[in-house]
């Protein structure tokens, strides 16, 4: 029970990342994929942040009486990798504009039938 | 002093002159400042490569942060290989771009294309220069961002579709990757990969690097695009602009070949990956597929651009075969392959770029006795082709003996047997190319087609002759890719 609960935010990784990875999977609609694969992305976030946790321990700022601090590293590799995930969003979303404008709808299925009777 | 900063260089100089591309408002201006620095990233490549030859392995210290906590590029003799070939290709492809992409593309987007470009280039080489894991997976993010936006430049709406098809799977694939260093990071406390080499052995016995293991392949497969984690490629490469079809066939897998080379050999090493793992026999399997199905599937290809996609697939499955033997011939065929396939294919879609820029389509029935109205491209197209089946003299040749030789050696004939059943299959697909373009009657008269403009046939030709020589005399590369293999498994040199 400890280990199940007292692990509870890989739990939240776990779960996000499913929900993620199977909107993407599943939905037809391109702005539901994108908003699918954020989600995944944000719980490699959650992962990482996790991992950075030392019990005990404060926010890595050098100040009297504290010895021990979080690890302040993969906060910082998540800065960026925040920024890539922003990017890629950014990037699906004005993709799925053009779809958009090409084709007249943000369905997957839609589009493929256009494409065949193409 | 410039000698001696060449790795960091390497990255600095197209990813500063990425922004001034876009500063250049005139297409021309932004293509000669693409093509200067193409030009030099050959340049260094070279040195990089001279350097490495006769000193080792090069390692620098990114800002002078000493190396296990700052960022370490670290260039061995594979690492200075691929650079080599990204260089050429970049270095060929620039000053063919010119005409193909005037044509091709609107001129308000010709700056922001030339941008992407050398941010692509950035992307790639980083990820063979740098030897920290968090910051191979930044530059694998930089590459596949910017060869979003070159494919999305196509003029077929469907160029939009297969962008995000690309986009979605490339995001998962790069969000695996990231996982897979998390976890490395989780049971190492370090980034560095020769650090990490170090470190892994001690915790390998758990559950958390086997599946940090299994994630980073996974993620590095469908970069790879090893099948069945192909879908993306043959649409990327078939609605992208030419230039970007050439670039992407010759440069993008094979920058993912190296990393799965980086991950198994030497931040796992071979005994955890292929003795604990025995990841050799899964994608063995899964190379066996991809050259048959690879294969079989471009036979019945119309679309040329989409033929060489599916040969492309077919072609990333001997060179995967090369690595899954694990042995030094093994491995060092798989470099050679790598190399090989770069030009070949290189050469192949700069020809088909040069029909679409004449013809505007590469479809096989609208090329009907081309042979009199663009002999010089066909001539290029068969050489290419004759290179894809592996006939002797070219460098395709060089290429599967070495993988056959491997395969003979470790015992395998079966293999053997595989290789050459499926050169084969590529005699098929390349025939139906000739029988189309020598054979055939033009149906109607194509007035105005002739042949393509001495920029775009000089590129292509360059790159055959490069085939063609290595065919004759392959010494230096694989004495070169001898050393690299060597270096990678751990063996002494045969």
């Amino acid at each position: 029970m400890s280990t199940l609960l007292g692990h509870y935010n890989y739990w939240i990784v776990i779960v996000l990342m499913m929900t993620g990875f199977y909107t993407v999977i599943a939905r037809p609609n391109l702005v539901k994929k994108i908003i699918g694969l954020f989600i995944f992305q944000t719980s490699v976030f959650i992962l990482f942040i996790s991992m950075a946790k030392v019990e005990g321990g404060t926010a890595p700022i050098i100040e009297e009486g504290y010895s021990l601090y979080s690890n302040p590293l993969p906060h910082v590799l998540i800065l960026t990798a925040i920024v890539v995930g922003l990017a890629t969003t950014a990037l699906g979303l004005a993709l799925v504009v053009r779809i958009q404008e090409a084709y007249g709808t943000t369905n997957e299925d839609d589009i493929h039938v256009q494409d065949e009777t193409d | 002093m410039l000698l001696s900063n060449l790795p960091a260089l390497q990255v600095v100089v197209p990813l500063v002159s990425a922004p001034i591309c876009l500063l250049l408002r005139r297409p021309g201006h932004a293509w000669a400042c693409a093509l200067t620095v193409s030009w030099a990233v050959l340049v260094m490549a070279v040195l990089l490569l001279r350097q490495v030859a006769l000193e080792g392995t090069v390692s620098y210290p990114l800002g002078a942060w000493a190396t296990p906590w700052g960022i370490e590029y670290r260039i061995d003799m594979l690492a200075a290989l691929v650079i080599l070939v990204i260089a050429i290709i970049g270095a060929v492809v620039m000053p063919y771009a010119r005409r193909s992409v005037m044509q091709e593309l609107d001129d308000e987007h010709i700056g922001a294309f030339y941008t992407c470009y050398l941010l692509c280039l950035t992307g790639l080489l980083g990820i063979v220069v740098t030897g920290d894991a968090f910051n191979l997976f930044v530059f694998l993010e930089i590459s596949s961002l910017s060869s979003y936006v070159l494919i999305s430049l196509g003029r077929d709406r469907r160029a939009l579709t297969a962008a995000f098809q690309y986009l979605v799977m490339g995001t998962i694939g790069a969000t695996f990757i990231l996982i897979g260093v998390g976890l490395m990071y989780m049971m190492t406390g370090t980034l560095n990969m020769a650090d990490l080499a170090q470190r892994l052995p001690a915790v390998d016995d758990t559950r958390t690097v086997r599946v940090a293991f299994a994630f980073v392949t996974v993620g590095v497969s469908i970069k790879l695009a090893l099948f069945p984690l192909h879908i993306w490629l043959p649409n990327a490469y078939i609605y992208a602009p030419s230039v970007v079809s050439i670039f992407l066939a010759a440069t993008a897998t094979k920058v993912g070949v190296y990393v799965l080379l980086r991950l198994f050999f030497t931040v796992f090493g071979v005994q955890f990956s292929f003795d604990d793992m025995h990841v050799g026999d899964i994608i063995m399997w899964l190379a066996i597929a991809a050259v048959l199905t690879g294969s079989l599937v471009a036979i019945f290809q119309d679309n040329l651009k989409r033929m060489l996609a599916y040969s492309s697939v077919a072609q990333i499955g001997y060179i995967v075969l090369g690595i899954a033997l694990a042995t030094g011939a093994g491995v060092s065929a798989g470099i050679i392959y790598l190399f090989n396939h770069a030009l070949i294919k290189g050469a192949l879609f700069m020809a088909l770029g040069g029909i679409m820029l004449r013809l505007g389509s590469v479809e096989l029935r609208d090329l009907h006795g081309l042979l009199r109205q663009m002999p010089w491209t066909v001539a290029a197209i068969i050489a290419g082709g004759l290179s894809l089946i592996g006939v002797p003299l070219t460098a395709g040749f060089i290429s599967k003996w070495y993988l056959v030789a491997a395969a003979l050696e470790g015992g395998l004939w079966p293999l053997a047997f595989i290789v050459l059943a499926s050169s084969l299959l590529t005699v098929i697909y390349v025939w139906r190319i000739v029988e189309a373009t020598c054979f055939r009657a033009a149906g109607d008269e194509r007035p105005g087609v002739r042949e393509a403009p001495l920029s775009m046939l000089l590129p292509t030709w360059l790159l055959i002759a490069l085939n063609l020589y290595i065919g004759v005399d392959a010494e230096v590369l694989t004495g070169l890719a001898d050393t690299a293999a060597a270096a990678l498994v751990g063996e002494a040199l045969p």
